[in-house]
């Protein structure tokens, strides 16, 4: 084989005064970066192979060990990066597509970091959670802004269904197969605690997590995979992807490694193969035929499970979001550009699709200069770090946020950015079966309801120092937010003023 | 003379004080009783805003429609009497009779029209009367630069000004009009540009409100209402409140009662305890218009023909007070301010957070009034 040229990004550094060889690090370590050496009575690493995922520093009971960014350093200059020259290393070794696993690495301007939330002060007291009510009930789902009466005069409450949720987030799509079944596991028993949902992703529902249906949000993507009519049935909405933030435009690809013997029953497909989904759905090249599907769905499940069509955020996603609520969906999802991903062809990952926060809130502005807001329910992920990201997307505009990383990042993940190669030490990102009891169920749900719980109480305290008492006089609200630092057409896109005006 | 900003331009957070008297007998009383009403409540307003609503003050014109219009100038009023000519039949047109006193200055002109609309232009238009109506009072006060019509209902109307309400009462020789329903305003904006537009009440058709208080879910019940033809032009709460109380009485059929508990809607752990078919009913209201809860503290009321009606936010973060005495119903900011009028009062209540008040004329004064 030809040298590749390519260093490794990491380095392991063994403090030998700590190390017991005790070998913890070495069993931790799918990537089998440590081994012990017997001549030497020493353990040795192999840093070529580190992820940087921390498990080996995390368990290693001595504190014995750190990994540090290697600071053997290319020739960089302001236009040629690290990154750039390896990746043309490995495309020149390899001649293939990189791959890439989480939201994108490069630095794009985050633009929840450039908003700032409103206090009241004086004129309008703020709110105590603590001795007031703070309501954050959300429905998700068509409403209807005319009422209609019975012949006696009474209303007629019937609506078309809706999601209820306790807080206004939800776990975003992750199919069983890119991730684990106790992680799926941790998901579906968090989301029942919490009364929110998770979503099953593309890879169907495996038979064990029919009893959290109620709490489930399954979805119909273009591979299908394990769609049939108990699924539909199974789940309290159904929702169509379009589009994925971190790749719009492609389908999914699980690799063949994954795809053990559960997965593969579970998604309808052989042991082994790897699973690729096409972009688009082969029966839907427009907007009408969107529609079919929509009904379709709806009609197999007697009109009984709100519809979610969930695409990517991209230009003109006003327009393309106007067509898809016209089209009989209850619930749009818009999935940011910065959102993760199992796998994804980097340069696609990196390159392709806009900000979250400017989808959201051309998408909001379109739908209301349209008079058509209410019709549709607006859920945005890709993205969502921290409770005041959610804040701040329900001020401009939408009803709840999907998160995926940040649920992940509560049960241990460390941001590595390897799930593609199906060797996550935590358990997440993993069908080999060792690795997969890493993640305890139990613990990992009360991670989740935790994170979940943590967020909604500081959604309760910013809304009481707004003066706000119910989350759905945030919604939409943008005078709760400032811009700093932004230039004109930023805030006007966002549609918020800039600090001090 | 008016070219300090407007309301639009800037946003003015109000503190305020508020009042409303009602003859359930529908007897007419001046506006002397308001102004003796808000003049006690002197120091809840700083002189940048007052202004009252009288009902059944125009009993010989009940079937026109009184429209209230302030003019910057006489361009502005050329261009907006063509266009109200061009929709509507004018009965009688006149300027407002006010009394020069040196508290209020800068005064605009001020015009009266008493209308009918149109019956070509109507029955063109395929709207409702009421709508169409509407449709014109928006359609000037968002096109015609330097016009406001801010009073546009029938057998009732708005007076407002800048300055200290008392003030504002006898600038506009109140205790010569007669009505069995008044409310009064005095406002307290942090900041203002002082327009004369902007003070309260707000009122569309013959639906008016006074407001004490700053609401924090403003934009986005602006947001929400302007979806359905509504243009928030002021930027003020009272505006907003008062379209979406236009739009769930007028337009959705709803009562005052069930308005009220959209604005101020009962809580979710109030409504999980509602029998099955109230607990249907508040949920669906509350889910179909959660957009148009109101949040922040507000004590409101609404003036319309033939009742009032008084509502808190639903934590009370304002004060409101409810007296009677007789058929008078009497309710403001402060206990002291229905004292004032009526010292022995029959009863006396402060209604609870999202609980409205609303009195309306006995039977046969209500027929006497359309
Ligand atoms: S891959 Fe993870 S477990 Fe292995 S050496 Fe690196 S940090 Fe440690
Ligand atoms: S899920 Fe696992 S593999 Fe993926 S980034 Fe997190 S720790 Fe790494």
């Amino acid at each position: 084989m030809s040298i590749n040229f390519l260093q490794p990004e990491y380095e392991v550094v063994r403090n030998m005064d700590r190390c017991i060889t005790c070998r913890v690090c070495e069993r931790q370590c799918a990537n089998e970066v440590h081994h012990y050496n017997a001549d030497l009575d020493r353990m040795v690493s192999d840093d070529s192979k580190c992820v940087d995922c921390q498990r080996c520093v995390t368990l290693c009971p001595t504190n014995a060990l750190k990994i540090v960014k290697t600071n053997n350093c290319f020739k960089e200059n302001a236009n040629w990066h690290t990154s750039d020259i390896t990746d043309i290393y490995r495309q020149a070794t390899t001649g293939g597509v990189l791959l890439g696993s989480m939201g994108t690495p490069k630095e794009y301007p985050v633009y929840w970091d450039k908003l700032l939330i409103n206090a009241s002060q004086v004129t309008n007291p703020s709110i105590d959670p603590l001795r007031e009510p703070m309501e954050t009930r959300t429905f998700l789902g068509k409403k209807d802004a005319t009422i209609h009466y019975d012949k006696d005069g009474n209303i007629i409450t019937k609506t078309t269904p809706q999601l209820e949720l306790s807080t206004p987030i939800m776990f975003s799509a992750m199919s069983y197969g890119s991730i684990s079944y106790n992680a799926h596991k941790s998901l579906a028993m968090a989301a029942t605690k919490l009364g929110i949902y998770y979503n099953t992703g593309e890879g169907g529902l495996h038979e064990d997590f029919y009893v959290y249906g109620p709490n489930t949000i399954v979805q119909v993507a273009s591979g299908r995979f394990g769609v049939h009519s108990d699924y539909l049935e199974a789940g309290a909405a159904i929702e169509i992807k379009m589009g994925q933030g971190a790749k719009p435009g492609i389908g999914g690809h699980l690799p063949g490694a994954k795809i053990t013997e559960a997965v593969s029953k579970t998604r309808m497909i052989p042991q082994g193969t790897d699973a690729i989904s096409p972009a688009p759905h082969h029966d839907i090249y427009s907007i009408e035929d969107l529609r079919q599907l929509v009904y379709m769905l709806k009609e197999s499940t007697n009109y009984k499970k709100p519809v979610i069509v969930k695409i990517a955020a991209v230009h003109n996603v006003g327009a393309i979001a106007s067509g898809i609520a016209r089209c009989g969906a209850d619930i749009i999802a818009i999935d940011g550009f910065r959102g993760g991903t199992g796998a994804a062809p980097a340069r696609i990952r990196d390159n392709v699709g806009i900000p979250i926060e400017l989808a959201l809130a051309s998408v909001d502005r379109r739908l209301r200069e349209e008079g058509i807001r209410n019709q549709v329910s607006l859920v945005v992920g890709g993205s969502i770090r921290s409770s005041a990201d959610v804040i701040k997307a329900i001020a401009l505009g939408a009803d709840a946020c999907y998160i995926a990383t940040s649920a992940l990042i509560a049960l241990g993940c460390h941001l590595c950015r390897t799930c593609h190669l199906g060797k996550c030490n935590w358990g997440i990102a993993t069908q080999v079966p060792e690795l997969v009891k890493r993640l305890n169920p139990a613990i990992g749900s009360e991670h989740l309801v935790n994170l979940v719980t943590a967020w909604t109480h500081e959604i309760k305290e910013m809304m009481g120092g707004m003066g706000i008492n119910s989350i759905e006089a945030l919604r939409g609200n943008r005078l709760m937010l400032r811009g700093v630092g932004l230039t004109e057409k930023e805030l006007e896109i966002l549609g918020v003023k800039h600090a001090g005006e | 003379m008016f070219n300090a900003p407007k309301e639009g331009d800037v946003r003015i957070p109000s503190g305020c004080a508020i009042s409303g008297i009602f003859s359930k007998k529908g007897k007419r009383f001046s506006g002397e009783q308001a102004i003796k009403s808000i003049t006690l409540m002197h120091d809840r307003s700083n002189g940048l805003g007052g202004g009252f609503a009288g009902y059944g003050i125009y009993p010989e014109y009940k079937d026109y429609y009184a429209f209230h219009l302030f003019y910057d100038d006489t361009i502005a009023k050329k261009e907006c009497e063509e266009f109200l000519e061009d929709h509507f039949d004018m009965i009688n047109l006149s300027k407002i009779p006010t009394r020069k006193i040196p508290q209020i200055t800068n005064e605009p002109m001020i015009w009266r029209y008493f209308l009918s609309p149109l019956p070509t232009k109507l029955a063109e238009s395929q709207l409702p009367e009421s709508e169409y109506v509407a449709q014109c009072v928006i359609k000037v006060n968002t096109t015609i630069k330097g016009a406001c019509i801010f009073s546009s209902g029938k057998n009732m109307g708005v007076f407002k000004a800048q300055g200290f309400p008392e003030d504002v009462g006898r600038f506009y020789r109140l205790e010569e009009y007669a009505g069995y329903s008044w409310t009064v305003h005095g406002r307290y904006p942090t900041n203002t540009p002082g327009w004369w537009g902007g003070a309260h009440p707000f009122s569309l058709l013959d639906c008016s409100v006074v407001h004490n208080g700053e609401i924090s879910s403003y934009d986005a019940n602006r947001r929400f209402i302007e979806m359905f033809g509504y243009r928030c032009t002021l930027l003020t709460d009272t505006e907003v409140i008062t379209y979406m109380i236009d739009y769930l009485h007028r337009k959705q059929g709803l009562g005052y009662e069930k308005v009220a508990h959209i604005l101020a809607a009962p809580f979710w752990s109030t409504i999980d305890r509602m029998n099955e078919k109230d607990k249907a009913e508040y949920t669906y209201l509350r889910d179909n218009f959660a957009s148009m809860l109101i949040t922040g503290p507000f004590s409101i009321i609404v003036g319309f023909t033939g009742g009032l009606m008084a509502l808190n936010d639903r934590l009370k973060l304002r004060s409101l007070v409810v007296g009677t005495k007789d058929d008078m119903v009497y309710m403001a900011s402060e206990e002291a301010a229905i004292r004032v009028l009526s010292p022995q009062l029959d009863s006396i209540t402060y209604p609870k957070g999202g609980e409205p008040f609303i009195v309306t004329l006995d039977k046969e004064a209500y027929q006497q009034c359309q």
